[in-house]
């Protein structure tokens, strides 16, 4: 028996609820499908993850080539790649020692592609400074995550330190937090007006919060992960208002910013707002924005490409930020390119212009002809409805499971929604998250939905989806 | 009121009639931050890191004063700091870099210029990534084809002793798996906190983690006289000291070493490694210069071959974590955060943990991960691309190896500088013998004497080194660690210049 039974308890206490049992059955039944053990359907329709290019969308043609021309410059050479491409491509190597993806950068990133993100953020905000000393590039926006959470929680203090996070979360994050050893004090969206973020919900959420720890952050997740909602820019300063009130640092969540899909509908990003604020508010209120390549229209979630841009942190702290971030050499590599295509993407009499103004647009083409037929699906059904999709990727729609579907569920002693989940997977081999991994109200149900895929996979995945919850709730009425 | 407060405050009373600011509850104009160094978590300040430290810093303004055309007693400066290969002009390796542009845009799968077998290299792990696309997340753990492969290289390697692809973890790096483990390792309190040996000198690294880990760092010193090698009873020495103050859990080995370049002896790994299995230690051994070897009669032998060749009474019992990454080697591929590590013996409990652990940074790099592949899975004797590639690996390693023992050899003419062998790794960590007149100008200063050395000589020359002092070393004793990869000629040109100011530096501090 080994001593490291003896582990450190911060870890051993990560929470992991039904993650590994649904993937796994997923995992399963794809291979039982292989071996020719299954007849009912003949693929496992996965839309669990939020993940592009998994559910068959191509990555951005653009993009795909500039790496690859910088993978191997040889290409430079060639007549095949528009003209671009190369001169992307060999801007970004003159920018890396040696000319070679392969060499450490900066940590915090190529100074080059901080500053066209910055120039990428002052475009965003109309105008509001952004200097690239604030921005610091890591592999992934969660990792920039965790390292203010770093900075910020105090693990060994006898008080723990509080992050305000909402009700429904995505459950990496909620991990994350366990993980550092921070208090989580849950506020709730309200559903019934599509997901919206009331103040006087953070207020009594922050109220009683302090009674068992030391709240100092408040995470938002803007546009919301799974929620779909878009927080207006009246909500936005209430919640800046109320975090310098409450003496808050806010971690702002932006990763779904570019993907906004109702005609009503524009991100206001949380910097923006702040800085029109006056300046009692808007040089004091210290924020922690974030970003990456995994979402939008580029979805290189396998890039590993994301920033923070930190706004009025104190300098000294500030420094302490940076070592924390050198401690790791630098990014990937390939994940910084892929940041400054982002932040600079082709423009209009560029070459790659038409045939990226056409990927782009057509991924929100699908994306909106897919809730469309989500809201035209559900409304035919009974005991499930959904709030209006504003943006992401996701959709949360709600569950009203019969009693006698609650009664069922616990019995087997499992969360209604995760069964619903794992039988909606077995019977018809449709793979979607159940809501009780995000946090929901107390009896309230739902599933979670990838909706940024192919407009035939989505059919499909509504028809099964159709047919399970039809036999479900009639068995269950 | 602080002097930013005050500021502040001035500002925003100049400005409250035009914004009409509204004023907070208690009537304060001014707000004192949440994230202050007093409110920020106090494990972070112990965080440090050498290679990248001040006088990286400085260089890199130096730097940006030659682009402004101000005068210097040089043209360039030479960093010499870290063990970046492709920075100093080493090349990629052609087969890989031709395998990952057929990943990243496979309309090149139908461009002729490319040879069929780095073609069915992408094909293949394209087919393993989600959607065909490096794009897509891969699992926490890492592409299974590709863990697969890398299992059986590993068997290769290790003369065909089995290698479980559960067993091994992919990362952003090695450094991220080093530091992932440690995280495991560490927890207790007061006496029963975690201790964790560690070489002196060492890779910078481990002690920042430890730091940010608020572990007890343990350390061990190697033996310069004696080639930088590690004494069994040094480190019980050092284990019997800490066991008064702490609860010592794990034993880090670098090797080859870095920054000491020595490699272990067969012999030393087996004591090493009974030590262990005797001390109930954890042990970490950090291999990803395995390929960097030049001394005769060094060669390099995994702690997992030599463990299994030990027989089942340690097999079974010891638990190891082996360290490997694309960054160093041949491949130089230090920018792509490519990286593994292969646990031996886990607790299967500990092995959940570990699972839920690299689940919440989602997955690592996936470039990275098909780097691996093919760094695992080579071209083959009968395959197009094998001739290229085994002379590009061969060329590049012969020019390390060349550059090493120049670069000992050059040293060693220098009074005041003494230098051990290179076995191995891409650094030399010489002796310097400082005056005492030197050592106070440095204490005036306020600097180590070997940090107040290497800034005089980047002043002087251009040539970025780092100090000793980032890396340990016996007190009274100094130490800076070069590379030895720039290319042969400039080397020559640095190693020079090192002997010239420290002629100089002598005479001056006589």
């Amino acid at each position: 028996m080994s001593f490291m039974k003896d582990i450190t308890p911060l870890v051993r206490n990560n929470f992991l609820s039904g993650i590994d049992v649904l993937s796994r059955r997923a995992a399963q039944i794809t291979v039982e499908i292989q071996q020719g053990e299954r007849t009912n359907y003949n693929k496992v329709l996965d839309l669990s993850s939020g993940d592009l290019h998994r559910g068959g969308i191509k990555p951005i043609t653009f993009v795909r080539q500039v790496l690859a021309a910088c993978f191997y410059p040889a290409l430079l050479e060639d007549d095949s790649l528009p003209l671009d491409v190369k001169q992307r491509a060999e801007i970004l190597l003159s920018e890396c020692d040696g000319g070679s993806i392969g060499s450490y950068t900066d940590s915090s990133g190529i100074a080059k592609i901080k500053l066209c993100v910055s120039q990428y953020i002052t475009r965003r905000d109309g105008g509001v400074p952004s200097s690239p000393d604030n921005i610091f590039i890591k592999s992934g926006s969660q990792t920039a995550l965790m390292i203010m959470l770093k900075l910020l929680i105090r693990s060994k203090d006898s008080c723990q330190t509080g992050v305000l996070i909402p009700v429904p979360t995505y459950a990496s994050f909620t991990l994350a937090l366990e993980e550092q050893g921070a208090a989580i004090i849950p506020y709730h969206l309200c559903e019934e007006q599509g997901w919206t973020l009331h103040v006087e919900e953070l207020r009594k959420a922050l109220h009683t919060g302090r009674k068992t720890c030391n709240p100092v952050a408040l995470y938002i997740c803007n546009p919301g992960n799974p929620t779909g909602h878009m927080q207006s820019r009246k909500s936005i300063e209430e919640v800046i208002r109320f975090a310098a009130e409450e003496k808050l640092f806010i971690l702002a969540d932006e990763v779904y910013q570019s993907c906004v899909y109702g005609d009503d509908t524009e991100f206001y990003s949380y910097k923006k707002v702040l800085s029109e604020m006056g300046s009692t508010i808007s040089s004091t209120v210290e924020l922690a924005s974030f970003n990456s390549v995994s979402k939008g229209f580029m979805g290189e979630c396998g890039l590993r490409g994301g920033y923070v841009e930190l706004v009025n942190l104190d300098p000294a702290v500030k420094e302490y930020a940076r070592r924390l971030f050198s401690t790791r050499s630098c990014p990937p590599v390939i994940g910084q390119i892929a940041l400054d295509l982002m932040a600079d993407p082709p423009k209009p009499g560029d070459p790659s212009f038409p045939t990226f103004s056409e990927e782009a647009q057509s991924i929100k083409n699908m994306i909106c002809k897919n809730t469309g037929r989500i809201q035209e699906v559900f409304s035919e059904l009974p005991g499930i409805s959904c709030q209006p999709l504003k943006a992401g990727f996701f959709v949360f729609p709600c569950l009203h499971f019969p009693p006698k579907a609650i009664k069922w569920a616990k019995k087997r002693q499992m969360e209604p929604d995760m069964l619903y989940c794992l039988h909606l997977l077995e019977e018809t081999g449709l793979h979607v998250r159940p809501g009780c991994e995000y946090g929901q109200r107390k009896d309230s149900h739902h599933i979670r939905l990838f909706v940024a895929t192919q407009q035939n996979i989505m059919e499909d995945a509504l028809q099964r989806l159709k047919t399970f919850h039809m036999r479900f709730m009639k068995e269950f009425s | 009121m602080t002097k930013s407060n005050q500021k502040r405050f001035t500002q925003a009373i100049i400005r409250k009639g035009i914004y009409g600011d509204t004023m907070t509850e208690n009537g304060c104009q001014y707000r004192e931050r949440v994230l202050t160094m007093d409110t920020m978590n106090p494990n972070v300040k112990r965080v440090e890191y050498a290679v990248r430290g001040p006088i990286v810093q400085r260089a890199v303004q130096i730097e940006r004063e030659l682009k402004m055309g101000i005068k210097k007693p040089f043209t360039e400066v030479i960093k010499a700091n870290i063990g970046d290969c492709h920075a100093m002009g080493q090349k990629p390796i052609t087969f890989f870099r031709q395998v990952l542009a057929l990943c990243a845009y496979p309309d090149l799968l139908e461009d002729s210029k490319f040879p069929e077998d780095a073609k069915s290299r992408a094909h293949r792990i394209l087919q393993a990534c989600g959607g065909g696309s490096l794009g897509a997340y891969s699992t926490s753990q890492g592409i299974e084809m590709i863990r697969q492969d890398i299992a059986r290289y590993i068997e290769r390697r290790d003369g065909g002793i089995t290698c479980d692809p559960d067993n091994i973890y992919l990362f952003t790096g090695a450094s991220d798996a080093i530091v992932t483990m440690l995280k495991l390792l560490v927890s207790g309190e007061g006496m029963s906190r975690t201790g964790v040996m560690i070489s002196i000198p060492q890779y910078p690294l481990y002690s920042a983690a430890l730091a940010e880990l608020a572990a007890v760092q343990i350390s061990y010193y190697l033996d310069e006289d004696n080639c930088w090698s590690l004494d069994i009873s040094e480190l019980r020495r050092a284990l019997q000291e800490a066991k008064k103050h702490c609860s010592p859990r794990a034993l880090c080995i670098i090797n080859p070493g870095n920054p000491t370049g020595q490699v272990q002896s067969r012999q030393c790994i087996e004591d090493v490694i009974r030590f262990a299995a005797a001390e109930k230690l954890f042990l970490m051994a950090d291999e990803v210069y395995q390929d960097n070897i030049y001394a005769d009669g060094c060669k390099f032998h995994s702690f997992k071959k030599v463990l299994f060749e030990m027989g089942l009474e340690y097999s079974e019992k010891v638990e190891l974590a082996s360290f490997h990454s694309t960054s160093k080697c041949y491949m130089g591929e230090c920018g792509f955060r490519g990286g593994y590590m292969e646990v031996v013996n886990l607790d299967p409990e500990v092995k959940v943990q570990l699972t839920k652990l690299v689940s919440v940074r989602l997955c690592p790099p996936v470039p990275g991960q098909a780097l691996l592949d093919v760094v695992v899975n080579p071209p083959q004797p009968d395959e197009p691309s094998y001739d290229t590639f085994i002379k590009e690996r061969t060329d590049t390693l012969a020019a390390l190896g060349e550059k090493a023992n120049m670069t000992q050899e050059i040293l060693n003419q220098v009074p005041g500088i003494k230098c051990n062998p290179v076995q191995g790794a891409m650094y030399t960590f010489p002796r310097i013998h400082l005056p005492p007149k030197a050592i106070l100008e440095a204490k005036e200063k306020g600097q180590t004497p070997d940090m107040f050395y290497c800034m005089k000589l980047l002043e002087e020359t251009g040539i970025c080194l780092v100090p000793g002092s980032g890396f340990g070393q016996r007190d009274g004793t100094y130490h800076f660690r070069m590379t030895i990869l720039p290319p042969k000629e400039k080397l020559k040109i640095v190693l020079a210049k090192i002997k010239e100011f420290q002629q100089h530096f002598m005479e001056q501090y006589s």
